[in-house]
């Protein structure tokens, strides 16, 4: 019985949470019934790039090239996956957590009339029943669930599992489907996106700044540090509330919960709100002039400082090491 | 106009979170209940709508009757009448169950909610009721404007956002900044007491899952703190030691 893994691109690169989700589905498979992973690519996309997605665990790419799926029509999308997962007579489907997965993996769950358990931490324990690890009140607790339906939907997180990258190339099968038009009622006019830019959701390390740094004029400190460390970089809420960044680098309870190996936070004094979206990281390194600041409870690392004067210094000893 | 806003109600996002019964129930203890921060966008945005509109509003929570106080401030807020799904909302395609049950009778133009819960963080309830409805979800929207029979939106990628446009009737997951939290005023308070609220019985009890235990996370260590003047050891720490670069 082969498992399938709805994987996402970005301008024709499969994203690496996807990877990662190709990843936790082959380790399933292994500890189950070894059975196949399969993967469904949605738009267009390049047969190179496909066969990558073999590195990480998967043997075969269903491949549904139709360029009315390059973007990310919600209604579209769920009913592609859908007839893929019915004629790959699938009983699960694991996807990263993301904007679109999100979206669309409750559209499927009706669909396939399969339990959809999202935010997953963790390989799912099969030998008596079938229960999953979730992460719940916004990574302060973790909720041991209980799946009952035969189908099965898991959204998981970043760093559920680690990334696979010794597999064999995987093969490409094109597929072509019907999708009827009402699927496509909703319209995307246009994109407004920062390109070229490691996106805070699938990075590994994480540079975020507070309302400490002053002003949207010294992010360049910010910026300097997370290009030499290969970051994306992420702000507190009351930072994008001023607009000093976009709302998509807002972290926390009410914006993007990250799960990455290293969260370095500058000027952000650590309120339970922030805290509850980065909980979840590996290491957290601390930056604060204020030794009181409550962030450093929740650090591994941590200085006291001036951001302006230990900044610089500290990019310039990432240079160093490199 | 019609407009459905579904609430949730939840911890209030500066509680401790504990457990008890042998970790199969929220410790409510000290725990004040709050409408979820993302259904309060919604509502926020709902209330514009509606002086814009001429929209009448309709605010549905599926919960016990401890969640009555939380739908009165929404009627303070500026909701018309609330319903109250009497069951508690083992998971999230029971209550999308009840939402899609409740709106099949009532033909709202717009259904509106939070882009997740605070608890649970599924995400998914807007998702289940546009499917269960036949009619287009969008999640996580932050911005909506509507124009006639069409909505502007704007919801939020990674990275960035995509603006859509769609035809009502629809279901909107929403965030911020799609309107600002409103604080009920006296007068919203005074006239929430005597809107009205119905409370129905569940339409179906089928659920997906099923929570076994709750757990919470291993403590943190105490906090490694590193000179100010000597920076260059803290990467040595974070490559050495904890062997992230
Ligand atoms: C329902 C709700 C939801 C919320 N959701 C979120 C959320 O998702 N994300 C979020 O971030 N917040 C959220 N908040 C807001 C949260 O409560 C805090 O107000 C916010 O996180 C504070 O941001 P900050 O740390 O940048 O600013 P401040 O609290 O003002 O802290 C600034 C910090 O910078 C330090 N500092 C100042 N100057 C320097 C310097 N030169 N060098 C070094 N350090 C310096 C100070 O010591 C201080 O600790 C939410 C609040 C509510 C009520």
């Amino acid at each position: 019985m082969s498992i399938l893994v709805y994987i996402e691109q970005a301008e024709g690169s499969i994203k690496k949470t996807s990877l990662e989700a190709v990843s936790f589905a082959r380790a399933l498979a292994d500890k189950t019934n070894g059975g196949e992973v399969v993967a469904v690519a949605l738009g267009t996309v390049s047969e190179a790039e496909l066969s990558h997605v073999g590195a990480a665990g998967a043997s075969k790419v269903f491949h549904v090239e139709d360029s009315k799926l390059d973007a990310g029509v919600i209604q579209a999308h769920a009913e592609a996956v859908a007839q893929v997962y019915q004629k790959v007579g699938s009983k699960t489907l694991v996807m990263a957590k993301s904007s679109l997965g999100d979206a669309v993996a409750a559209r499927l769950a009706i669909k396939l009339d399969a339990a959809l358990v999202s935010n997953v931490v963790e390989l799912p324990e099969t030998d008596n029943g079938y229960t999953v690890k979730r992460s719940i009140y916004t990574g302060k607790a973790f909720a041991q669930t209980s799946v009952t339906k035969e189908h099965k939907i898991l959204a998981i997180r970043k760093n559920a599992v680690d990334l696979k990258t010794d597999g064999a190339k995987a093969s490409v099968e094109k597929v072509s489907l019907q999708i009827p038009d009402t699927n496509f009622a909703t319209k995307i006019t246009s994109t407004d996106k920062a390109t070229g830019e490691i996106l805070l959701p699938e990075a590994d390390i994480v540079v975020s700044g507070g309302r400490g740094m002053k002003g949207p004029e010294n992010w360049g400190m910010i910026e300097d540090l997370a290009k030499e460390l290969g970051a994306a970089t992420g702000c507190s809420k009351p930072v994008s509330d001023i607009g000093w960044r976009p709302h998509h680098e807002h972290v926390g309870q009410t914006g993007v919960k990250v799960a990455p190996t290293l969260y370095i936070a500058v000027g952000i004094s650590g309120a339970i709100q922030h805290l509850a979206g980065v909980n979840s990281s590996k290491f957290i390194v601390v930056i604060n002039k204020d030794p009181e600041a409550p962030f450093f409870k929740a650090a591994d690392y941590g200085i006291v400082g001036d951001a302006f004067e230990v900044l610089p210094k500290l990019t310039e000893a990432v240079k160093a090491i490199k | 106009m019609k407009i459905l806003i579904c609430i949730t109600h939840v911890p209030d996002t500066t509680s401790k979170i504990q457990f008890t019964d042998n970790n199969t129930k929220l410790d409510k203890n000290g725990v004040q209940f709050i409408i979820g921060p993302y259904d309060d966008y919604a509502l926020a945005r709902a209330v514009e709508l509606k002086e814009q509109l001429n929209a009448t509003l309709t605010v549905l929570n599926v919960g016990e009757a401890e969640t009555e106080p939380t739908l009165r401030k929404a009627l303070a807020i500026g909701a018309d009448d609330a319903i109250r799904v009497n069951a508690f909302p083992k998971d999230s395609q029971f209550v999308a169950e009840q939402i899609a049950a409740i709106a099949k009778q009532n033909n709202y133009d717009l259904i509106m909610m939070g882009r997740e819960s605070i608890d649970f963080n599924g995400g998914m309830v807007h998702g289940m009721v546009g499917e269960l409805l036949g009619i287009p979800s969008i999640s996580p929207v932050m911005k909506l404007e509507i124009e006639g029979d069409k909505v502007k939106m704007a919801r939020e990628i990674e990275g960035g956002k995509e603006y859509l446009e769609a035809k009502l009737p629809l279901v909107a997951g929403c965030q911020e900044p799609i309107a600002e939290w409103k604080i009920p005023n006296m007068r919203g308070i005074m006239s929430a007491r005597t809107k009205p609220l119905t409370v129905v019985e569940p339409a179906s009890q089928n659920v997906a899952t099923e929570v076994i235990n709750f757990q919470l996370p291993p403590a943190k260590g105490t906090v490694k703190l590193v000179d100010k003047d000597n920076v260059a050891e803290l990467v040595r720490l974070l490559k050495n030691e904890a062997k992230v670069l």
